[in-house]
């Protein structure tokens, strides 16, 4: 029971920064219909503004917490001009061009995302600065019991924070109705007086400065950052979109937090599930192989990246609307 | 042949015969006028060759059939190490590389139907983020398929296997033949450039047949191709299965020069290089996509060589990393020509139209 609450808590806690990337995404898709490979390189860069902040206030008399904060507050500009410039200068220019166009460009600024990053920041692991001493909450009173550390509440509360002020931006503001109005159809938004050209680029600066808090939450939640952490972390939150319906901002969270309790339980016990010793009281031709080895698991938690590609294939194949979508249009 | 060469030669044969006949000698002398300057130049350029074929592979996915894959190199992978399993002592099979070649093709081909059957039913985004995944997953099984029976011995990846072995000549060692010396990356370069030009051929004739027109038909679009009575989703998983067993084919013959591959040839990077280097010849278009290839496969080594010095001398020391450089050039490759000249260096001619036509595509 106590791994099952670990694996619940740790579960919900990467659930939740994969729904806030996911948020990004998501947004992007539903107002112009294109995959924006590069939001995952704007979380890293998110992560690793913070990271040099931090790293140069450390030791300069500043409380911890407003450190953090001022960190913050460094990486969601950064990150929102980085959003801006991607769709200013690659995406806008082609979007009346055919679908291949703009996922190549795309993939073009991933890789030149990284590859700056990598001149500014190396290509070595960084320990992520933990500046603020991490404390560890016991959830029962045995001894095996399962933990929660603050950061990990952290994470949570600033993610559903965000995730509640991002659906009443939607909503109940009036940039968020002429959002709607522009994912729905541009040209006739255009006609009512909506600036399309303003309301996309705002969905990407928004898309960003989420990424760029996430960016922070997933640098201190591994304590690392690399130049391709974006990579993996963008490819399972578009998982998550998918699964819970692109374009649906309610799906995307209900799909994130659960690509990150499907990965958590996943490598907490597929190594279990599929140790062939187990199998040994059955079938007795195993047992030989077992005395040697008492760990024989065909899938370790090794595998937990692939999850959430596994989830994708099956929903693609299933529901390919995810599960609060609405039915996806199959033009090519 | 003749009806896909440029009109002039079609109309004066003798120029055509005299063009055909320079290059065939300059093919032919290429190795040994490159080995007088050190093998690393043949081996380069049959790794480039190799980049040839990988790219004309990709090139009917995303060039014929307009399909993004971003995980290509999961196939070359698949197809490296089928080879390598069937001819190293790692599992002690020893198989000829006719037969592996066959097989790694099929294993590969496989891959992509699996790959693609989910998927082709969707929208084109949807197989550009399933093929990125992917590529992904095989790695991830690659560095993991060692436990608990080591199949792809982990990250420590597969050494010494076979090199090919034809007419009796072992490409792995140095033949002599009177008191010249042929060396193995020599006889490589003959066997790759005998591939490319079956390849080539194959492409040339994909193109313009039955197959090939109804590729071009999806492509353009593709709900007009399935009024035409077009099978689409057949098509689309054809042009997928026949792109990955190019790859497989790829992928065997480099495990056979390479004598070892492990997981880290097979990364993100490296599908990224092949999509950059048909996007930058021009999608569609064979010649194009082969001068994208070798342009990409030299540029770097020429950078490797020049930038390197020349910031040592100019700055003291090194700003920017050769392989750093590279893959900056290779985003933004793909960038600028996406949005200055989508139809690439050589474009096609159908291509061409259809990437500068904005009445049509975007949903936005």
């Amino acid at each position: 029971m106590d791994v099952f609450l670990q694996q619940l808590v740790n579960g919900l806690t990467l659930g939740c920064v994969y729904a806030v990337v996911a948020l990004g995404y998501t947004m992007v898709y539903g107002i112009i219909q294109l995959i924006n490979f590069a939001h995952g390189e704007v979380v890293m860069i998110g992560a690793m503004v913070a990271m040099s902040v931090i790293l140069g206030l450390a030791g300069s008399g500043v409380p911890p917490l407003a450190i953090v904060l001022i960190a913050v507050l460094a990486a969601i500009p950064a990150c929102m001009a980085v959003g801006y410039l991607i769709e200013r200068v690659a995406y806008r220019p082609l979007r009346s061009a055919p679908r291949l166009a703009p996922l190549i460009t795309a993939i073009g600024v991933s890789m030149i995302l990284q590859h700056l990053a990598l001149l500014i920041w190396g290509r070595n692991y960084i320990p992520f600065p933990q500046i603020v001493k991490t404390q560890t909450f016991a959830l029962s009173s045995s001894e095996t019991a399962a933990t929660i550390t603050n950061v990990q509440i952290a994470i949570m509360l600033l993610s559903i924070a965000m995730m509640a002020g991002l659906i009443a931006l939607v909503y109940k503001t009036r940039i968020g109705i002429a959002m709607r109005a522009v994912s729905q159809r541009p040209d006739v938004a255009g006609l009512m007086g909506v600036s399309p050209n303003y309301v996309i680029s705002f969905t990407f600066v928004v898309g960003a400065g989420l990424g760029a808090i996430a960016g922070v939450m997933i640098g201190s939640y591994y304590g690392i950052a690399h130049y391709q952490m974006g990579f993996l972390l963008g490819l399972k939150a578009f998982c998550a979109a998918v699964l819970g319906g692109i374009g649906n901002l309610g799906g995307a969270v209900l799909g994130g937090i659960l690509i990150g309790l499907i990965e958590a339980f996943g490598a907490g016990y597929m190594g279990d599930l599929t140790n062939v010793c187990t199998l040994s009281k059955f079938l007795p031709g195993f047992a030989g192989l077992c005395e040697a080895n008492s760990n024989m698991a065909v899938f370790g938690s090794s595998y937990k990246d692939v999850f959430a590609f596994i989830v994708l294939i099956l929903v693609l194949v299933f529901r390919p609307q995810g599960l609060l979508g609405e039915r996806v249009s199959d033009r090519a | 042949m003749t009806s896909y060469l440029p009109e002039r030669f079609r109309k004066n044969p003798l120029v055509l015969t005299i063009g055909v006949a320079m290059i065939v000698v300059a093919l032919v002398a290429l190795p040994f006028v490159l080995n007088m300057a050190g093998t690393a130049w043949v081996r380069l350029t049959n790794f480039a060759i190799l980049f040839v074929l990988l790219s004309l592979g990709l090139n009917i996915v995303v060039g014929f059939a307009g399909l993004l894959d971003l995980g290509y190199i999961a196939f070359f992978a698949v197809g490296a190490y089928v080879y390598a399993l069937l001819a190293s002592p790692h599992l002690g099979i020893h198989l000829p590389f006719w037969i592996i070649l066959p097989i790694g093709a099929l294993v590969a081909c496989l891959f992509g139907i699996m790959l693609g059957a989910p998927t082709l039913k969707l929208r084109g985004d949807y197989l550009a983020i399933v093929t990125l995944g992917f590529g992904e997953i095989i790695r991830i099984f690659m560095n993991n398929l060692s436990e608990p029976i080591n199949l792809t011995n982990g990250p420590k990846g597969i050494a010494t296997i076979d090199s090919i072995k034809l007419f009796g000549l072992d490409f792995g060692r140095t033949t002599r033949i009177g008191d010249y010396a042929l060396n193995g990356q020599i006889k490589y370069y003959f066997f790759l450039l005998s591939v490319l030009v079956i390849v080539i051929i194959i492409n040339l004739r994909l193109q313009n047949s039955r197959i090939g027109r109804a590729w071009e038909a999806i492509r353009e679009d593709e709900l007009a191709a399935r009024s035409m009575g077009i099978n689409t989703t057949k098509l689309k998983l054809l042009a997928f299965a026949m792109g990955a067993s190019f790859g497989g084919v790829a992928g065997g013959v480099f495990s056979s020069i390479q004598g070892f591959i492990s997981p880290e040839s097979f990364t993100l990077t490296e599908s990224v290089m092949i999509l950059a280097m048909v996007v930058l010849g021009g999608m569609g278009n064979i010649w194009g996509v082969v001068l994208g290839a070798l342009l990409l496969s030299f540029v770097p080594e020429v950078l490797r060589y020049t930038v390197e010095p020349a910031q040592h001398a100019l700055f003291g020391r090194q700003i920017i990393e050769a392989d750093v450089l590279r893959m900056l050039l290779f985003g933004f490759a793909m960038v600028l020509m996406m949005l200055y000249r989508p139809a690439g260096l050589l474009p096609s001619a159908v291509r061409e139209r259809e990437l500068t036509k904005d009445d049509e595509g975007g949903t936005a």
